[in-house]
């Protein structure tokens, strides 16, 4: 691929330093690039490759006891802790959102010594209906509200009702929308599509936050991907997400390497750091952690935060709570000793 | 630490591998390894020992028998006693075998990693995720071979006692490399693990106690220079195998030189890694990480020598910087560790010296911050670039975490940078043009060639080197060739099959009839026919010992022009196969078309009756239109790996082979020896019988009218064991075969180890060339190619 540099783009001034890190350093919102299909148009992602050293992540690198319980609470802190089903209502909401406020026993967070980081999940996502429900229920908690828009999960609706969505959306006080992009303007390569898409969409948010779903296993290959994430990052993203937890294959860990991958070029390129969530299918504290390991291996510790990097999972909150119980007890917990969320 | 702390810091934290279970196991054996021979554990006859350390801490991990030649003898008397009831229990009974090692090896997996990682160094997630895999694959693959060798490999038989010597790199993986298929075979073996690592070998052979082995069967002899050259020179030992130095192994060519000792040599390299500008360069970052920072670049084919297109470099130096920052140099048995200790202080020392110089020499070095552990052998991951040809860095091997570079502006510079080398071992190729990929791959002289990846390794593909890299193939098919031999080779004759007529020198009677124009033979170099450089002839005689004609005395110049000839005929090895038939087809048509005359020349320099030289004439054709037809018969292979991947078994030419023709066949041993060679793409320079010597000179008329290109052939007559050395002695020969005296054949074997050039000589034994067998069986062809294997990972 060729490269242009940008003279302009500095590092990220830090400011607005929370006191407690898992906030998170302050992220300068990407206002995005000129569509430039050089940046793009000539990467080659080579699959083998990739799905080698994915396979690696897990076994070159591991964490264990008081730096696994670490880890988790970590990964805690950036669930986007998620319901989009056709049965949700305002009562399963409410009651996924007081999970999302306490989503540890109090009792195992005194016995790490974490009480009083007050820890959360990084946000609650639904859908729009439930929104209200939601941004109501955590009041006071500063827990935003995520909702998934633009016509998820499959996109396929007009794009005058996806602007009206994610507006009606950021009416209703979702601070963060997950949108999906047209997976068939990347199939016919229609890249400036995308980008204006992408683009009226993060001028629809307004100053609510972006995340781009790029429904990587309806995207055929590697290579697309990373064009998707460069286009989505290039039109104004805030987050570059993988999955919609529809598709047949959500997220793995070798798409997750291609998309962070780009976000490093991108970063390296613009100095304007994209975040990322990986969603769908990763439900168990061993999958949590290997997507930290990832993060931090091709990112570096900076992008382990909320602000940075999500999780959109439902089950993975249990199986880390169960994880960290057995660090507490040296016994192996059960599902039934957690609060349902 | 508090986990409130590591929240915030998100360390990764030690996470060590517990050495207990393996520590129990030496201390159950007073931390001393004896021999194992015979089915029992042997205190070495000399009563002595020596310590092997941790190289991660320095501790004492055991004393180790110091074995001589006395071990030595008893192991293979033992070895040699086991032989024939490990043959008489057949390839099933075999397989059995074979089948519980590689059961066995799974069962005990963890002890086999830690011991390894313990002794050697290495990082226990490489011993436990690569080395102890890839040895259970290689025993359950050639427990296989056991099973269908009768019916795979009709035709030959195991030889014997094996002696093999491996080295510190992957001690328990080179163990089973070479144990596996000499056994399958039906050899009994005698190893000797390096002196640094012989505890994954001991526990190896507790192992063949355990599941019953039959005694003798496989035996361990431990020590270090003084064993390993006494198995060398034993007498018993059919065929010896080593993987190691370069040095060591010409060390060896030359004290096996005419013993008729089977040989195969894994040796050294410095392989190329080749990166184009379309590559996926975090793939390609990956692919190093893997090639040079692989058990701290002690690979004999690590990829060492990275060769970056222009006008990608700095982007990509700079990735591989940022990646080297997170390479985490550590302990051993820390699970989280990319890069362990170094197996001995010697190594350090040595590597510290290489780099010192290679920045002397105007490489720009750089590491990246962080502390090494305080004890132990350690050194960073290093990466200098700048490094030119012509610096000592591109062109000796380091073996270590070195990854020196270079830049090239074209693909065809790109093969000659990768090809400037003595060794040949492996190269790594990365491109997402399938068209660059598969035409850089053939033209790269190694015997491996990963394509997008690196050191990736299986039982069923072969493994090997050209140049000085070595000879002979260890995996696949290939491999299993190396612990074999034709039954034919038995059968060879100590007396001349073939006899030459035997007459004394007749007078020249002056006469009053006009003398026959005179037809002057010439040498045939580059498709002409010259003079001898010389300006000395030979009388020809014919069998009654009249001078019939007068034959160019060819000397040391006459072969260098012959084989500069050869090695310009390039064109040869990469035209089809199917354009070599049909010239080969064509000598047979333009030989035939001449029939009487060669029948009337066989017939007055043999004494054959005309009928007989007719019949050797006809068995000549019927032989060129058998390599004809072979030509593109003979081919490759698709190996099944168990990785997503194709990896193709090419049969490469060998390049310019050098062929001593047997004195005694005349036409017959010329084109018997000269056909196959030329069929797969080789150039040749035939030093042809002398008393024959004008069938061959006839012959270059019948090669002149046959399209045959100029250089693929030449002939230079002469004194065949005069020539023979310059040929053995040329460095840009690849290959050698000889058919002469005993004494012949031990001096081509032994010049040959200065450049490792591939032998095949006769030990002064003699072939029935009428015989298909012994005149024209596969393994013509088998020394007439290199088997190279590309690895070619797929899936978009």
């Amino acid at each position: 691929m060729t490269h242009i540099i940008l003279g302009t783009m500095s590092e990220t001034p830090q400011t607005n330093v929370h006191s407690i890190s898992v906030a998170g350093r302050h992220v300068e919102r990407n206002p995005g690039l000129e569509f430039e299909p050089g940046l793009f148009a000539g990467i080659r992602v080579n699959r083998s490759a990739v799905e080698r050293r994915a396979a690696t992540i897990g076994t070159r690198r591991t964490v264990k006891k008081e730096y696994q319980a670490a880890w988790l609470l970590r990964a805690l802190s950036c669930i986007d802790l998620t319901t989009l089903a056709g049965d949700d209502t305002p009562g399963r909401v409410r009651r996924l959102c007081q999970k999302a406020i306490r989503p540890v026993r109090r009792d195992i967070l005194d016995a790490l010594g974490v009480a009083d980081l007050n820890l959360s999940t990084a946000a609650v996502c639904v859908y729009h209906n439930l929104i209200e429900t939601a941004v109501g229920e955590l009041k006071g908690s500063g827990i935003p509200v995520a909702a998934v828009s633009t016509g998820f999960p499959a996109g396929q609706i007009p794009v005058s009702l996806k602007l009206a969505q994610i507006a009606a959306s950021v009416a209703a006080g979702a601070t963060e929308i997950d949108i999906v992009i047209s997976r068939s303007k990347v199939l016919t390569a229609d890249w400036k599509g995308l980008y204006e898409e992408v683009k009226s969409f993060r001028k629809a948010c307004g100053e609510a936050h972006l995340k781009t779903i790029l429904a990587t296993g309806e995207l055929a290959t590697l290579s697309n991907v990373a064009r998707a994430s460069w286009v989505c990052m290039m039109a104004g993203a805030d987050f570059i997400k993988t999955s919609t937890g529809k598709e047949s294959v959500n997220a793995t860990l070798p798409y997750s390497m291609v998309m962070v991958r780009a976000i490093r070029d991108y970063h390296d390129l613009t100095g304007y750091r994209i975040g990322y969530k990986p969603a769908g299918g990763i439900s168990t504290a061993k999958d949590a952690l290997n997507y930290l390991i990832l993060m931090k291996e091709e990112l570096g510790n900076r992008w382990i935060s909320p602000n940075l990097f999500r999780f959109g999972a439902s089950s993975l909150l249990g199986d880390i709570e169960r994880q960290l119980e057995h660090h507490v007890t040296g016994s192996y917990s059960a599902q039934y000793r957690h609060p349902n969320g | 630490m508090e986990v409130r702390d590591l929240f915030e810091t998100l360390e990764y934290g030690p996470a060590p591998e517990s050495p207990d279970e393996a520590n129990r196991w030496l201390q159950e054996r007073d931390n001393t390894l004896n021999h194992f021979i015979g089915g029992d554990w042997v205190v070495p006859g000399s009563g002595e020992y020596f310590a092997s350390h941790n190289p991660a801490n320095g501790d004492l991990l055991a004393m180790v028998a110091d074995g001589d030649g006395s071990d030595v003898n008893r192991a293979v008397a033992a070895a040699a006693d086991a032989l024939e009831g490990w043959v008489a229990i057949g390839g099933h009974g075999r397989a059995r075998f074979l089948y519980a090692m590689a059961r066995h090896i799974q069962k005990n997996s963890r002890l086999f990693t830690v011991l390894e990682s313990l002794d050697n160094g290495k990082p226990v997630r490489e011993s436990r995720d690569i080395d102890i895999p890839l040895v259970a694959r290689h025993f359950y693959h050639h427990a296989g071979w056991a099973q269908v060798m009768q019916q795979e490999l009709p035709g030959y038989r195991p030889i014997g006692v094996v002696g093999q010597i491996i080295p510190w790199n992957f001690p328990l993986l080179m163990l089973a490399w070479k144990v596996a298929p000499a056994l399958a075979m039906g050899n009994t073996v005698v190893l000797k693990p390096a002196e640094y690592t012989s505890a994954t070998a001991a526990l190896f052979a507790q192992m063949c106690h355990d599941i019953g082995l039959p005694r003798g069967v496989f035996n361990l002899v431990l020590g270090d220079q003084k064993a390993g050259e006494a198995l060398t020179q034993h007498q018993e030992v059919g065929k010896l195998a080593f993987t190691g130095s370069t040095e060591v192994g010409r060390i060896l060519r030359r004290a096996t030189a005419g013993t008729g000792k089977k040989l195969t040599l894994e040796l050294g390299g410095k392989s190329a890694f080749i990166v184009f500008e379309d590559s996926d360069l975090d793939s390609v970052v990956e692919g190093l990480v893997d090639a040079i920072w692989f058990n701290q670049g002690q690979v004999c084919c690590a990829g060492s020598r990275l060769l970056v297109q222009e006008s990608i470099a700095e982007r990509l130096y700079k990735k591989i910087r940022r990646r080297m920052s997170l390479l985490v140099v550590g302990d051993p048995l820390d699970k989280s560790i990319d890069i362990g200790a170094l197996v001995d202080p010697v190594q350090l020392e040595n590597i510290k010296k290489l780099v010192n110089q290679g920045v002397e020499e105007g490489g720009k070095l750089w590491q990246p911050a962080g502390e090494l552990p305080a004890r132990g052998c350690y050194y960073p991951p290093t990466l200098i670039t700048d490094v030119q040809p012509s610096a000592t860095l591109a062109q000796e091997e380091i073996f270590g975490p070195v990854l020196v570079s270079m830049t090239f502006r074209t693909p065809a510079e790109a093969v000659e940078l990768a090809n400037n080398s003595r060794y040949g071992l492996a190269a790594s190729v990365w491109t997402e043009n399938v068209n660059l990929a598969l035409d850089v791959a053939p033209k790269i002289k190694a015997g491996t060639v990963w394509v997008n990846c690196s050191n990736v390794f299986d039982a069923a593909s072969g493994f090997g080197g050209y140049r000085e890299s070595g000879f002979g193939r260890e995996g696949g098919k290939e491999g299993l060739l190396e612990y074999v031999k034709p039954f034919w080779e038995s059968r060879l004759s100590k007396e001349p099959v073939h006899r030459l007529p035997r007459f004394t020198p007749a007078e020249v009677m002056p006469g009053h009839e006009a003398p026959e124009i005179d037809r002057t033979a010439k040498l045939y170099i580059g498709g002409r026919q010259v003079r001898p450089d010389g300006g000395y002839s030979n009388a020809a005689f014919d069998s009654t010992g009249k001078v019939i004609a007068e034959i160019p005395a060819g000397n040391r110049k006459d072969i260098r022009n012959a084989v500069e000839s050869a090695r310009a005929a390039s064109g040869w090895s990469s035209t089809t196969a199917h354009n070599r038939a049909q010239v080969l087809y064509y000598i047979a048509e333009n030989l035939s078309a001449r029939a009487t005359e060669f029948q009337h020349r066989i017939s007055l320099l043999s004494g054959k009756e005309e009928a007989l030289a007719r019949s050797e004439l006809d068995l000549c054709i019927r032989r060129i239109y058998h390599y004809a037809a072979m030509s593109d018969k003979y081919d490759g292979q698709v190996h099944a790996t168990p990785l997503r991947n194709v990896t193709l078994a090419m049969k490469e030419p060998v390049g310019v082979i050098g062929i001593v023709a047997p004195e005694e066949a005349g036409l017959l041993g010329f084109v018997s020896t000269v056909m196959p060679a030329i069929c797969m793409g080789n150039r040749v320079v035939v030093v042809p019988s002398q008393h024959y010597a004008l069938l061959a000179t006839d012959f270059y008329q019948v090669l002149d009218t046959s399209d045959l290109p100029g250089g693929v052939v030449n002939i230079v007559t002469g004194d065949q064991d005069v020539l023979a050395e310059v040929l053995a002695k040329h460095y840009d020969i690849e290959g050698l075969w000889y058919w002469g005296s005993r004494n012949g054949s031990r001096m081509v074997e032994m010049e040959a180890a200065a450049t490792m050039k591939r032998t095949w000589v006769n030990y002064g034994l003699f072939h029935d060339w009428e015989d298909d067998e012994q005149g024209q069986s596969a393994s013509f062809l088998r020394h007439a190619t290199e088997i190279k294997n590309i690895w070619i990972p797929y899936g978009e």
